[in-house]
């Protein structure tokens, strides 16, 4: 049986492996106006979304000419293929040393908004990581960076996401 | 058109306006349905005892951080951009909190072409307390 002190590194030959290489390309469908609308109703709930995500005329007359999506829109969910995970458990979360995990964060930086008839183009790569001891024990703080580009290779947005594993 | 803020009018240490919700199934459910987040430690409460809370189910980072970015984007208006936004997820949201998003300036410059204003973040629960600090970076229209 594994012990918490006979673990010396939670990094991995596999994370060695994948440090700064894009991979896990994704092609997102064409965003769907009515999606746009949906995600502001939800994510403003239980006020009424900023017309700037609904409204066309309104959007018309603002300096984007048109409808766009908040910020944070996410055109990658409901996709047909998905790994399953047994009790809808996230991937890769254990309760045991070393599988334990949560999110640590992220930052964001934005480029051109995302509108209707968008394909969103995403790849990922782990960029860095860190490994220290902390409260938890053994704690290894791992960077992964996601980039979306839309169809005409237009820089939508950046994410470098922290995940903590311990 | 919606200005809600000018760059000329905003300086450092001024805050935004206070932005809250009160969070329970109604509000993660949408959210889960919308953003295709279901997980069983958002959804059920004995998972999310199994996942040591004791008050069971609570609520995904993702929302508090759309929360963070409505707040900004209700602050700023739609002829504004919100440039930049992290958090750093601290604390739980539990099942009926009340999460106000702060945001203070803390400093504000003509970078890259652009009117950027710095901000510390936060989205703070009904007793006061931090659940996820962070920062955000906006550009303002100017009113020249």
């Amino acid at each position: 049986m594994t012990s918490e002190q006979q673990i010396e590194t939670l990094v991995t030959p596999e994370m060695e492996a994948r440090k700064g290489v894009w991979e896990n390309l994704r092609i997102s469908p064409p965003i769907a106006e009515s999606d746009i609308r949906k995600w502001a109703i939800a994510s403003y709930w239980p006020d009424t979304p900023p017309r700037l995500f609904w409204d066309h005329e309104y959007a018309k007359g603002t300096r984007w000419g048109g409808i766009i999506a908040p910020n944070d829109f996410n055109p990658f969910a409901w996709p047909i293929d998905r790994p399953r995970t047994a009790g809808g458990a996230p991937q890769g979360m254990g309760s045991t040393p070393g599988t334990r995990g949560m999110n640590g964060g992220q930052v964001e930086t934005f480029g051109v908004p995302m509108r209707a008839g968008d394909v969103i183009t995403s790849r990922t790569r782990l960029k860095e990581w860190n490994e220290r001891t902390t409260r938890l024990g053994l704690t290894l703080f791992s960077e992964t960076e996601m980039e979306w580009r839309n169809q005409n290779g237009e820089l939508v947005k950046t994410r470098i996401s922290t995940g903590i594993r311990y | 058109m919606a200005v809600n803020v000018h760059f000329e009018d905003v300086k450092v240490g001024d805050e935004i306006p206070a932005w809250s919700r009160t969070t329970d199934f109604m509000s993660w459910n949408r959210y889960a349905a919308v953003n295709d987040e279901f997980v069983y430690i958002h959804m059920d409460d004995e998972a999310g005892r199994k996942a040591l809370n004791e008050r069971g189910a609570f609520g995904m980072g993702n929302l508090r951080y759309t929360y963070m970015l409505d707040a900004l984007r209700d602050w700023i208006g739609d002829e504004a951009e919100i440039r930049e936004c992290g958090v750093q997820y601290r604390a739980i949201n539990q099942k009926n909190d009340t999460l106000t998003v702060t945001g203070k300036i803390t400093d504000k410059k003509v970078e890259a072409g652009e009117n950027r204003v710095y901000l510390e973040m936060n989205v703070v629960n009904q007793n006061g307390e931090p659940t996820c600090p962070g920062h955000a970076v906006v550009v303002l229209p100017s009113k020249g």
